[in-house]
């Protein structure tokens, strides 16, 4: 008993791109870069507008909640919500990293405004870790364009 | 910086639909369908649970 598989086009008619043309990248890699840097996953697979709208989606969405007097968590703080928050901010990468060094978002939150930012600065981390893994996952095989 | 409520919701929804249009879909045309979907989607749901709190409070 025989099973036909069907090869992978080299070409996609709909969206013109070539799967030639993409580079051949680690999924690991793709998923740390992507993690450290948002977007630099999809621009390291040559998806370079995507990688832009994701870097100034997530980008833009951090700096904002920073403008909002958001808080950025630490660990450590034994308060099981704050573990969750430090959790979600760790998926900026550097941008994390970039704010626990320069101390950004360590003012008390007084105002709804800067709950706000809070949650921004959350929501941009876990947003940047769909975008990883969706680089991954593109890096793998396991979604197609 | 201040935002109002209603901007901060436009921005919310604007920036996470991208992201979502360009993670869960894989056609460029599905993507930005799906991503203003969940556009109209956040703010239209945010608003109305806005009127919702609003008609319950006591």
């Amino acid at each position: 008993m025989t099973t036909k598989v069907q090869a992978p086009e080299a070409t996609n008619s709909k969206t013109g791109s070539s799967d030639a043309a993409t580079p051949s990248v680690s999924p690991a890699l793709a998923l740390v870069a992507g993690w450290l840097v948002p977007g630099a996953g999809h621009l390291l697979l040559g998806k370079w507008i995507r990688a832009a709208l994701l870097m100034v989606s997530i980008v833009g969405m951090f700096a904002i909640g920073i403008a909002l007097a958001g808080k950025v968590y630490t660990p450590n703080t034994g308060e099981p919500l704050d573990m969750l928050g430090f959790a979600g901010d760790l998926g900026s990468g550097l941008l994390y990293f970039l704010a626990r060094l320069l101390g950004w978002g360590q003012a008390p939150v007084l105002v709804a405004v800067a709950d706000y930012g809070t949650k921004f600065i959350v929501v941009a981390g876990l947003l940047n870790i769909v975008a990883a893994v969706d680089a991954h996952s593109l890096a793998s095989g396991r979604k197609q364009s | 910086m201040t935002l109002s409520h209603f901007s901060a919701v436009l921005l919310f929804s604007l920036f996470t639909s991208i992201v979502f249009g360009i993670t869960q879909r894989a056609e460029p045309k599905k993507m930005i369908r799906f991503a203003a979907l969940c556009f109209a989607m956040f703010v239209v749901g945010t608003v109305a649970a806005s009127w919702a709190m609003w008609l319950i409070k006591p």
